[in-house]
């Protein structure tokens, strides 16, 4: 992004968001724009419907787990862009490690639920409204949210039951006992 | 009113196959039922491995829902354990069709940490690496994609075209998929000294195999009657799941990494970004068939005026010492060690690196602490967010239309699971 794409997007965002900025920061090229974990909706739904700023692109949603770095635990990261204007934005949200969480933005992006869902697998954090919170690259019995720093790089979970034991064997056992079973409990339910 | 059997959810499990009998709530006369079935995760035609769990009514999809994260390995993580060059190796295992543009993406990040710039050469080889990897993908996803529509013999034509490519790349770095070419501050050495002469036999030989592709493809009735018209993506619905790349701009999202925020000395080539009408899976196709001719060109252009110079920045702290230096010098050997040993020290910072990948905008988002180590690296991998517009692709058409959208969206699973 260029720098007078970043002076124009910086003078904007002062002039519109006014109090509601606790720091609007720029970083290596980049504009970085720290929120209040309650303004979330609010601002996020101005800088998507904005005709002069314009944010129409979800890019990214990540969070950062600062451990005992900074006052809260958690930093949820968000990366916008705006493909009239070609303005480039993060906002960072600081959420408690007491408490992780924060609205969603589902409705006012789309592409907010996988993001969100990946987030909530990673990092937990939990995002208040979404529809289908669940896990994305992990599976559902697992315990615990893998990139947190507490969570070991070696950390081991327990097997996971196979979920329909008596189906395993059909093909190789010729008995069929399993399927036979099943067509019992098909008539069953039926009858 | 006759009460329905109760199998609500219930697993029959057939054979193995998920299979969940749902009753239909309506007056009874016709026995009517929906059927969920199994889509993946091991179906020969899923490119990478996810499963889609359809819920029928006869051929039509009701609805659907789709599962990623089956080759999840934990990039991110292990990224937080090794120094910034030992991520490049993994990076080659994101997407692993076009694993030189993650090379890129990654060493860009890190250079803008530091704050170095690399010499011209060296970016005129990346862009010529990457597109090259741009053309390797783009293959790839219209041969399978060609080939699970029953066009054997263009899929045929298509890898023979990436084997030409691959061959140039194993000139190049050594290895065919596995590239690991790019280190921070540069690539890993110069290119072969006949490497344009190759370069332009290979391009020759890609520009007639996808000639006869595009003959057989293009305009054959049978193909376009399974393309045209199937998943039509709106502009609206494009931006708001965040679609980018060859599928996005299929669907009027004029947008292009390379073109709007240059990259890499990007900005000295004339390239043309091609542009769908429609949003359907004809035009995901064809913008891709377009993108190969364009990448080429890009290729000619920066080969024809590659600088002289050499290939990577010379700061012992960052780049390794020539050999010769470290066998010779004190000052070798102690850089080299340190460099080894505690690798590129990288001041505290934070960096979106966006690039122009073969699926989309690839983002790296890497935190620094001011160690060896990255605190935190998210990748922004396209391959996953497209995945979340495939359940509305999906719904309203029939189980025979699941594995062309699935082709075109290009689902890597090494990117999307990450």
């Amino acid at each position: 992004m260029s720098d007078s794409r970043i002076q124009r997007c910086e003078e904007l965002l002062h002039r519109k968001l006014g109090n509601r900025i606790v720091s609007l920061t720029k970083e290596l090229g980049a504009l970085v724009l720290v929120l209040n974990r309650n303004d979330v909706r609010e601002v996020f739904k101005f800088l998507r419907d904005d005709s002069e700023l314009h944010f129409d692109v979800l890019s990214s949603i990540t969070a950062i787990d600062w451990l005992d770095n900074k006052s809260d635990r958690f930093e949820v990261v968000y990366h916008l862009l705006s493909l009239n204007n070609w303005y480039r934005l993060r906002v960072k949200v600081a959420v408690p490690e007491e408490d992780p969480t924060i609205d969603t933005l589902t409705d006012l992006w789309a592409a907010a639920d996988y993001l969100e869902c990946e987030c909530w697998d990673m990092y937990g954090i939990n995002f208040r409204g979404n529809p289908d919170q669940r896990r994305m690259l992990m599976y559902p019995e697992f315990v615990g949210h893998p990139l947190r720093k507490d969570y070991p790089v070696q950390g081991k979970q327990p097997r996971v039951p196979l979920i329909h034991p008596e189906v395993r064997n059909t093909a190789t056992d010729m008995s069929r006992p399993a399927l036979i079973q099943i067509r019992k409990r098909k008539e069953e339910a039926r009858a | 009113m006759v009460q329905k059997p109760s199998l609500l959810n219930e697993d029959l499990g057939i054979g193995g196959v998920t299979t969940r009998v749902r009753p239909h709530a309506l007056n009874d006369d016709l026995h009517t039922e929906t059927m969920v079935v199994n889509l993946g995760p091991a179906h020969p035609a899923t490119h990478g491995t996810a499963r889609i769990s359809a819920e029928l009514s006869g051929e039509k999809i009701l609805n659907a829902d789709v599962e990623v994260g089956y080759l999840h390995r934990g990039f991110e993580k292990m990224c937080e354990t090794v120094d910034y060059n030992q991520v490049i190796p993994y990076t080659d295992r994101l997407n692993y069709v076009s694993p030189l543009i993650n090379n890129v993406g990654w060493a860009l990040a890190v250079e803008n940490l530091l704050s170095i710039k690399v010499p011209k050469r060296c970016e005129y080889i990346r862009v010529v690496m990457s597109e090259i990897s741009r053309v390797c993908d783009h293959l790839t996803c219209l041969g399978a994609s060609a080939m699970e529509l029953g066009a054997f013999t263009a899929f045929l034509y298509m890898v023979q075209a990436r084997e030409y490519l691959w061959d140039l790349i194993e000139s190049v770095t050594g290895a065919r998929l596995t590239i690991s070419y790019t280190r921070v501050g540069g690539v890993k050495h110069d290119l072969p000294p006949d490497f344009f002469v190759k370069m332009k036999e290979a391009f020759d030989g890609v520009r007639k195999q996808l000639d006869s592709c595009d003959r057989l493809l293009s305009r054959n009735r049978i193909f376009m009657d399974r393309m045209c018209d199937v998943a039509v993506v709106s502009r609206a619905d494009a931006v708001s799941y965040g679609l980018s790349g060859p599928i996005g701009r299929a669907s009027g999202v004029n947008y292009d990494v390379r073109r709007d925020f240059p990259y890499s000395s990007y900005e000295d080539f004339k390239f043309e970004v091609p542009m769908g009408t429609k949003g359907d899976n004809y035009d995901r196709f064809y913008v891709r068939m377009l993108e190969i001719e364009q990448s080429l060109k890009i290729c000619e252009q920066a080969m024809s005026q590659l600088p002289d110079g050499p290939v990577s920045i010379r700061d012992p702290h960052v780049v390794l010492e020539p050999k010769e230096e470290v066998y010779k010098s004190i000052d070798g050997m102690i850089n080299h060690f340190e460099l080894v040993i505690k690798g590129v020290q990288v001041p505290a910072g934070e960096i979106y690196q966006i690039v122009e990948g073969g699926n989309g905008e690839l983002g790296y988002y890497v935190v620094a602490d001011g160690t060896g180590r990255p605190y935190k690296v998210h990748v922004r991998a396209p391959s996953y967010i497209h995945m979340g517009i495939m359940k509305k692709m999906l719904v309203g058409h029939t189980v025979a239309d699941v594995v062309p959208i699935f082709g075109m969206i290009n689902m890597i699973g090494g990117e999307c699971d990450r």
